[in-house]
């Protein structure tokens, strides 16, 4: 079921989406994962981050924008429709909520912790162990799981992409060379027994993020 | 009529200007790695070592060295390109004035970042409007298929023998640099048709010596100022014939300024680069409320574009904001002060607001924007002060 | 103190391994190290919270200039270029660096630094060490004309370019001081040019002090430092630094990378004090007793060197020999400059 962005909307066009992760877990490729995704769906999307000072393992942020018509806007995301939480452990140290329009849809790795998600309560709340499905499929580079792949897998089940598309875009974001995404699909199909041809690093990433969204489950309704 | 299918990639402003480099084949590039251009001289590295692009690639030792490699090469016939920002922008400070008035058609891409001190790499407009009198043409850009359409023009128009002048591409840091769009491709054989081979009349060759630079004395020197004007001015209509051409081989269309709904605007929004098109949301938001409010962005800062002369002319707004994203300490926002001077040429008067914002890379939402277009007040408003 | 004494102890032994001790040991006469180790203030002039990586030995080098600056009596003054280590101070309004520090442009900062001293002199001040902190790509490259000047007017600073072989603060782009082979971000497929050698480049300047070093080797490091500050006119430090973000090893083995680096001659501890070339001790085993680790072991640890093939392997280690031929001429000849 896809998130439908219609005139009628109040006037609104877009979905704005915020990313959180921790310097070098890969959130900015997230970004464009989404953005690549919604422009296999035929969308206009936009994909960025914070810029600054950091360091591997710092709290930090990443943006994607989809809309129906070309995005304008280039200022930060204050009031997402969306929040992606990557790694369990930033939910403590920084307001993952900041600006979430209430009744906002609210994705979180919450990874073997038992989370206390009470506190979302005003919002959508979806929840995957997206540290597990990663680590299940070996999904390591430079020993830390990656996250991103299961995530995007996950955010697929919130409906702001199709599941084919995240893969789609997953697929062509680490394959290696141009994101080319003029080439409307890729030439075979991602139904996970039509893949055999790829390289298994790629199929288990496939794999990784299916099973994530398989896993991703909502907790709560908003009213 | 529209070339080729043409392909559509997903990537960064920075590398959307890699990539229009790598088109148009530059002999020589030199360059110096500085945040927020490094992509841009990475991804052209790549390019080089992987022998997709066949250019001599210099690691310069400094930005003042990169211009200077510039201008070397350029003075012995090359195509070159370099691409640089803020400090590193100041740093060739020297260099480019004197590739201007060497009249050599190198094409620049400046990222644009604040100046320092207080080490700042966020977008601000200081670095290349500061030089506006350094005789380069300028072009200041607003997506990344911008920034990709206007590095390939910009060859184009600086090797046009009736111009023969440096041009410089402008992007803000990080906002543009670093978002990443979909960017539709040029196909390569359509652009070597639209590109032709460099020829630099004045380029030092073997069968008929002459000296580039030497002295020259009040006698003549004026002379070389006034030539320089004239080709600069001439550069104006050498642009448009240059983006119409485009326009046939891609099917998009530019000018030197972006009109949005701006005929039936009672207030007209003068803006440069993104900030102009944050403001065309807020604009959109007040049409919706029963303003009548439109964006006027200027693509071109340098040849002063007739076109903007022509528009302001033209249209009936009453109220003028004008947004800048630098200023002259003492004097008032850049932007402003060149569209009060236009209007007095035009013998024109007009309610003058001036909007100081995103100085520094302080982020400028539409809703403040909006706002700001609201309020009756004239004069001259700081966002954030 | 004494509690700050032995954990400096401690840790000192771990890191130095007992044939440094022993090196140290011949050069100072027995018992002199444990006294000398005491002297090492322990009160920190970088705070804590301040924004170097996890393993930064840069790091390292900061923060032994300004605690030898501190033993001499004197004030500090701080310089930063613009590198690693102005980004370590953190953003306003805070700063990390608990002396006075001015930040430079890029190109400048030993001219800024020429300024700096020249103004304390116009006051009449003699009681102020001038340091200037830059990186690789701000002395080698940009900063050479700079440091040049300064040096050759004779200006009583101490320069220290703390060298991570490429401009890693912005994303590791080559500069001069990449050495051969390295894959940058600009140089994708391996730096074709040798890396440039500043140090001889200032002996050759005939300036009082000039010494290579590693943090890797605190004691020599401390040592160097004490000994600069003891000089007038201009000192020239340079620091080897690994960095663990760009040289791509893990953080945790940034003291050992800097060892590996001297022990197969990759990088040789030294000074050259009045012209008179000195050998450091760690380094005297690798030059002079050619007790040399293959400089494969070095390369193969660092994904910056991932894709060298065995030529290339081959032909670093035939430039090292030679290097250490070099070095070993130089300290026998001794007087060179």
């Amino acid at each position: 079921m896809v998130w439908s962005m219609s005139e009628s909307d109040e006037g609104k066009h877009e979905i704005e989406i915020r990313i959180h992760s921790r310097g070098g877990q890969g959130g900015v490729t997230a970004a464009k994962m989404l953005a690549v995704a919604a422009s296999l769906e035929g969308k206009y999307s936009t994909a960025f981050s914070i810029y600054g000072a950091e360091r591997r393992g710092s709290p930090t942020a990443s943006f994607t924008r989809i809309s129906n018509r070309e995005i304008r806007k280039y200022s930060q995301i204050r009031k997402p429709d969306c929040v992606i939480v990557m790694d369990p452990t930033i939910a403590s140290v920084v307001d993952v909520t900041e600006g979430l329009k209430p009744g906002g849809k609210l994705l979180i790795n919450v990874g073997n912790n038992s989370m206390d998600l009470e506190r979302f309560r005003d919002y959508e709340v979806y929840a995957v162990d997206a540290t597990r499905v990663s680590l299940r499929f070996d999904l390591k580079v430079a020993g830390i799981p990656v996250l991103n792949v299961p995530m995007v897998g996950a955010a697929a089940k919130l409906g702001i992409i199709s599941l084919d598309s995240a893969k789609q875009a997953i697929l062509k974001v680490l394959g290696g060379g141009s994101v080319v995404i003029s080439l409307a699909r890729y030439a075979g199909t991602t139904a996970l027994d039509g893949t055999e041809s790829l390289p298994s690093t790629l199929r288990k990433n496939l794999m990784a993020a299916e099973l994530a969204y398989k896993e991703t489950k909502r907790l709560n309704g908003s009213g | 009529m529209r070339g080729m299918q043409e392909e559509e990639v997903f990537v960064t402003g920075n590398e959307a200007v890699a990539r229009a480099v790598k088109l148009a084949k530059p002999n020589v590039i030199a360059a110096y790695p500085i945040t927020p251009q490094t992509e841009i001289v990475e991804v052209l590295a790549r390019y080089v070592e992987s022998g997709e692009l066949k250019s001599e690639y210099i690691h310069v030792e400094s930005e003042h060295s990169a211009m200077a490699a510039c201008i070397g090469a350029a003075s012995m016939g090359a195509r070159v390109f370099t691409a640089t920002s803020s400090h590193g922008f100041l740093y060739m400070c020297e260099m480019i004035f004197w590739a201007s008035i060497a009249r050599l058609p190198i094409v620049m891409a400046n990222v644009n970042r604040a100046l320092g001190p207080g080490w700042n790499i966020w977008a601000d407009l200081k670095d290349a409007m500061s030089h506006r009198d350094a005789g380069w043409i300028q072009f200041y850009t607003a997506s990344v298929q911008e920034a990709y359409d206007t590095t390939l023009m910009a060859f184009r128009i600086a090797e046009d023998r009736r111009v023969m002048l440096p041009t410089m591409v402008n992007l803000e840091g990080f906002v543009l640099s670093h978002v990443m769009q979909p960017l539709r491709l040029v196909n390569e054989a359509e652009y070597d048709k639209f590109l032709p081979p460099v020829r630099i009349p004045h380029a030092l060759n073997f069968e008929r010596p002459h000296t580039l630079g030497t002295l020259i004395s009040p006698e003549h020197n004026y002379l070389v100022q006034y030539d320089h004007n004239r080709c600069m001015r001439a550069a104006d209509d050498v642009i448009a014939e240059v983006e119409r051409e485009f326009e046939r081989m891609s099917g998009r269309r530019y000018g030197a300024v972006m009109k949005y709904r701006c005929d039936d605007a009672e207030t007209l929004v003068i803006a440069m680069g993104t900030l102009a098109k944050e403001a065309e949301v807020a604009c959109d938001s007040l049409r919706e409320k029963g303003e009548k409010i439109g964006v006027l962005r200027l693509r071109q800062l340098r040849p002063f574009p007739k076109a903007f002369l022509e528009e302001v002319k033209r249209l009936t707004a009453e109220r003028f904001i004008i947004i800048d994203r630098a200023y002259s300490s003492g004097y008032g926002g850049i932007l402003a002060e060149e569209v009060k001077a236009k209007l007095y040429d035009l013998g024109l008067k007009k309610e003058v607001k001036s909007i100081i914002a995103g100085l520094g890379g302080q982020d400028v939402p539409h809703e403040a924007l909006e706002k700001m277009f609201m309020d009756k007040r004239g004069g001259e408003v700081w966002f954030g002060v | 103190m004494a509690r700050a004494f032995n954990t400096v102890v401690v840790s000192m032994v771990e890191v130095l391994g007992k044939e440094e001790h022993e090196g140290m040991e011949a050069v100072r006469g027995e018992g002199k190290v444990v006294k000398w180790l005491a002297e090492i203030p322990a009160d920190e002039y970088v705070l804590k919270g301040n924004s170097a990586c996890a393993g930064c030995t840069a790091m390292i080098a900061l923060r032994y200039a300004l605690k030898a600056s501190r033993a001499t009596g004197r004030k500090t003054l701080l310089l930063v270029g613009a590198c690693c280590m102005v980004v370590c101070e953190g953003v306003y309004p805070n700063t990390a660096y608990n002396v006075p520090t001015l930040d430079t442009a890029f190109a400048c900062t030993a001219s800024m630094a020429s300024g700096v001293e020249a103004a304390l002199k116009s006051f009449g001040r003699r009681d102020v060490n001038v340091i200037a902190f830059a990186g690789d790509g701000g002395t080698v490259d940009i900063g050479i004309q700079a440091l040049s000047g300064a040096v050759e007017r004779g200006h009583n600073f101490l320069y220290v370019c703390y060298d991570n072989e490429a401009y890693c603060n912005t994303g590791m782009q080559r500069s001069g001081a990449t050495p051969l082979c390295a894959r940058t971000t600009t140089t994708p497929g391996g730096k074709r040019e040798k890396k440039k050698d500043v140090p001889r480049i200032m002996a050759a300047h005939g300036i009082p002090y000039v010494a290579t070093a590693c943090p890797s080797y605190p004691m020599d490091l401390y040592e160097k430092f004490k000994r600069a500050f003891s000089i007038e006119g201009p000192k020239y430090i340079h620091i080897l630094t690994p960095c663990p973000v760009s040289w791509r090893f893990p953080t945790s083995k940034g003291v050992e990378m800097g060892k590996l680096a001297v022990r197969t001659g990759m990088w040789t501890l030294y000074e050259v004090e009045h012209g008179v070339f000195r050998l450091s001790p760690p380094s005297r085993r690798v030059v002079l007793r050619g007790d040399v680790v293959p400089v494969e072991k070095y390369l193969r640890a660092q994904g910056r060197f991932n894709g060298i093939t065995d030529e290339e392997v081959e032909r670093i280690q035939k430039m090292v020999y030679q290097e250490l031929e070099w070095f070993k001429e130089a300290a026998a000849r001794r007087k060179l400059w």
